[in-house]
């Protein structure tokens, strides 16, 4: 006989179960089996030092340790004759932020500083500088950067084509003979105006930084319960397979979400990183990234039921990946095409778009939406194959 | 002492071997990992979106819409027909590129130079919208060098002669590759050693060692050894796939390459084994893990140079082997760089190896209460 709802709210404490509707029987499971994970959390402090302080140490480290800002170059400048045109072209140099100059006279021993990375680039004036100033076909100037950097390497060449740029200009002015170009290029640098690399690597460090504390807090809980045999006896109690993931899932939910609220506030606060976008959409796409998170490092430990492979394959799936597909440091669409479509495996990848556009550029749906629904997917699928595997098992 | 030694890197070869999942999680993926970040990561922008709003339509704006459509880096191209439609197409990231020619174009080009042309990217990837607006700039280059050309104005009195050593074309995967190799073998090295004492303690067989006749020095050696052995084959096959796969030069001294990597492996797998050696549980160690292998990964200068890091943080990155290693590997593969600098790479790694071997050692004994 099913008890009359009103009935069960008039008796809370009735401890026979069989008297309780189904839908609450299950409430109480569920309850019972937070409160157990919950225990075991506060039990075992290592949790709560992944979700609060990984974050923490994580972000101070890349936020001020990551940038692809080249600042204070350092230069060798040749110059084998001396003469009032090459001190023009050095002073101009010397005068710039973007360089740390030195003067040298002859090319060896600029050419040994490259070589030992003293100096990221040498601008060599030969003797007969001053004299082919001039003549039709201009004296030549060389840069010789060391591209073992290509990256580091394109920003000096930048750098130094803008320096040389604007002797050019000052020059003509000086000669009396003003060289306009025809046409000028006004730059306009949308959503990061500075062009602070830090602006959006911190969001993108972000998404990193919680794909690993997702799959750190839950990787091994799984394989732990296996290996020690708990999983055998929470299965004859009466909870289902779904209650038992849930449970698991519902504390490091709780417990990643207040380090996703960390290091928000920490990029807003500590890093001056703008927040663009609103502060709910910015909730609910954590909330759908933190599950999918969550559900890979269920996965992973229901897969492989044993702590060692699955902190080796935690170790393996998710940081290196995270790091290099997601989009957060490697531009993705020049990537070639069969790597760009590995990429959509990466949950990472989803969040890190996300978070870009909300800190920079605000809530921009046709991004927000396409990727917010791609992390719903995935985080489906994940607890679904967890769930699938874990009633598999007990079988 | 020798055969205590050979029969325990026996049982720690079986340890790892013998379990299929562990073996196939070790072996596996940092060879399918070198293939696929290998053409992942890269710095060079190809394929950039571009789309042009010309309001001008004359003959001069014509030509250097034209010109950016020649460029095969720009590719494809857009006509946007309304001013509104920029913000769309940057906002939903469909395009890298705006380039802009407005209404008074010919009119400024012909009666009062310079007219402008506006170039928008999206710095929501600042380091791609800098290389962007760097190729957009040597099209426009090229358009005022020709005009000038037709309509007699004077030539620059000198010109910049740009060249690159090393990597003539500045390929970003010849910076990367050799960086991988370092990082694979990082990686794998921590991923055999630092849940391998923390596994045994927990199961209680480390105990089980510790009282049998062996001498910390022994267990640390057969901990140590088939690590070691596994991460010089690794490292190995990644070697030769970056050599004959990617193609990256290797122009310095393979033997000295060796010798950096076996002495940068035996430091991580010190620090490993450390970690293992403090974790209670198997859990901590995974913890120990990624605290050391992240840090050590952002801070080696794999991506980002260390002289962009701010003074303190440079300071830290003192104590990473992996700073030292990946200056080893790229400056051997790309630079041939001359044994004497190599040397100077590797000395600094030898103390944290004997440091970090040493606390490991200690530690089997007296971490256990």
């Amino acid at each position: 006989m099913t008890p009359h709802p009103d009935r069960e709210l008039a008796t809370p404490d009735a401890r026979d179960g069989i008297a309780r509707s189904p839908a609450r029987r299950r409430w109480l499971r569920l309850h019972g089996l937070i409160r157990k994970e919950s225990l075991q959390i506060v039990r075992d402090p290592s949790s709560i030092l992944i979700a609060f302080v990984l974050p923490l140490i994580l972000l101070l480290l890349f936020g001020y340790g990551i940038s692809l800002d080249a600042k204070r170059v350092p230069l060798a400048i040749v110059i084998e004759a001396p003469s009032q045109a090459a001190s023009s072209i050095a002073g101009s140099f010397m005068e710039s932020e973007y360089f740390a100059p030195r003067i040298l006279r002859d090319r060896r021993a600029a050419k040994a500083a490259l070589t030992e990375g003293a100096v990221d680039g040498i601008i060599v004036l030969r003797a007969d500088f001053a004299r082919r100033l001039g003549s039709p076909d201009g004296a030549p100037i060389q840069l010789i950067v060391n591209g073992t950097d290509s990256n580091t390497a394109n920003i000096v060449i930048g750098y130094v084509e803008g320096t040389w740029g604007k002797w050019l200009e000052i020059d003509s002015l000086e000669r009396g003979a003003p060289m306009a170009s025809a046409v000028v290029a006004e730059q306009r640098v949308w959503f990061n105006a500075e062009l602070r690399s830090r602006n959006y690597l911190v969001p993108g460090l972000i998404a990193i930084i919680m794909t690993l504390i997702g799959a750190l807090l839950t990787a091994l809980v799984v394989a732990r319960e296996w290996e020690r045999g708990t999983m055998e006896a929470l299965i004859v109690t009466p909870v289902r397979e779904g209650e038992i993931l849930l449970g698991k899932l519902v504390p490091y939910f709780v417990l990643g979400m207040g380090g996703m609220a960390l290091s928000a506030a920490m990029a807003v606060w500590v890093f001056g990183v703008p927040f663009r976008g609103s502060f709910l959409v910015l909730l609910a796409a954590s909330a759908l990234f933190m599950l999918t998170a969550l559900g890979m490092g269920l996965l992973i430990s229901t897969v492989t039921r044993n702590q060692f492979v699955a902190g080796q394959v935690a170790i393996i799936v998710t940081f290196l990946p995270a790091f290099i597909l997601s989009g957060f440091l490697f531009d993705i669409s020049s990537m070639p095409p069969v790597v760009q479509a590995l990429t959509h495996v990466i949950a990472a990848r989803y969040f890190v778009s996300i978070l870009q556009t909300l800190f920079l550029a605000g809530n921009v749906w046709s991004i927000v939406l396409w990727n917010a629904a791609a992390l719903a997917v995935m985080a489906a699928l994940f607890l679904g194959l967890a769930r699938h595997k874990t009633r598999k098992l007990l079988d | 002492m020798w055969g205590r030694i050979r029969t325990l890197i026996g049982k720690e070869f079986l340890a790892i071997w013998k379990d299929k999942k562990s073996r196939t999680v070790v072996i596996v993926p940092p060879i399918l990992q070198l293939l696929v970040f290998g053409y992942a990561a890269t710095f060079d922008v190809t394929h950039i979106a571009t789309a042009v709003y010309d309001q001008d339509g004359g003959p001069a704006a014509r030509d250097l819409v034209a010109r950016f459509e020649g460029a095969p880096v720009f590719d494809p191209i857009v006509k946007l027909d309304r001013e509104s439609e920029i913000a769309e197409v940057v906002d939903a990231k469909q395009v890298g590129l705006v380039v802009h020619v407005g209404s008074t174009f010919s009119h400024d080009l012909l009666g009062h130079p310079p007219a402008k042309v506006q170039f928008i990217v999206d710095g929501r990837q600042s380091n791609t919208a800098l290389i962007i607006l760097g190729y957009a700039n040597a099209v426009l280059d090229s358009f005022n060098r020709d005009w000038a050309e037709a309509h007699g104005m004077s030539p620059a009195p000198a010109s910049l002669v740009v060249r690159s050593w090393f990597n003539p074309n500045l390929l970003s995967r010849w910076f990367i590759v050799p960086g991988i190799v370092a990082l694979l073998t990082l990686v794998v090295s921590i991923v055999v050693t630092a849940l391998s004492v923390a596994r045994e303690r927990e199961i209680g067989t480390f105990e089980q060692l510790l009282v049998a006749p062996f001498r910390p020095i022994e267990i640390l050696i057969g901990k140590s050894a088939p690590a070691l052995l596994i991460g010089l084959g690794e490292a190995s096959g990644i070697i030769a796939l970056a050599v004959f796969w990617f193609g990256v030069p290797l122009r310095g001294s393979l033997p000295l390459l060796y010798l950096g990597l076996a002495i940068f492996l035996l430091s991580t797998i010190g620090v490993g084994l450390m970690i293992s050696s403090l974790s209670r549980t198997q859990q901590q160690a995974i913890f120990g893990a990624f605290m050391f292998l992240v840090p050590a990964v952002i801070l080696s200068g794999f991506a980002t140079p260390i002289a962009n890091m701010p003074e303190w943080v440079q300071v830290a990155t003192v104590v990473n082997p992996a700073r030292y290693f990946l200056e080893v590997v790229r400056g051997t593969f790309l630079q041939g760089m001359p044994a004497p600098l190599v040397l100077d790479l590797i000395w600094p790694m030898i103390p944290i190896a004997l440091g970090t071997l040493g606390a490991a050692g200690w530690l089997f004994r007296h971490r256990l209460q």
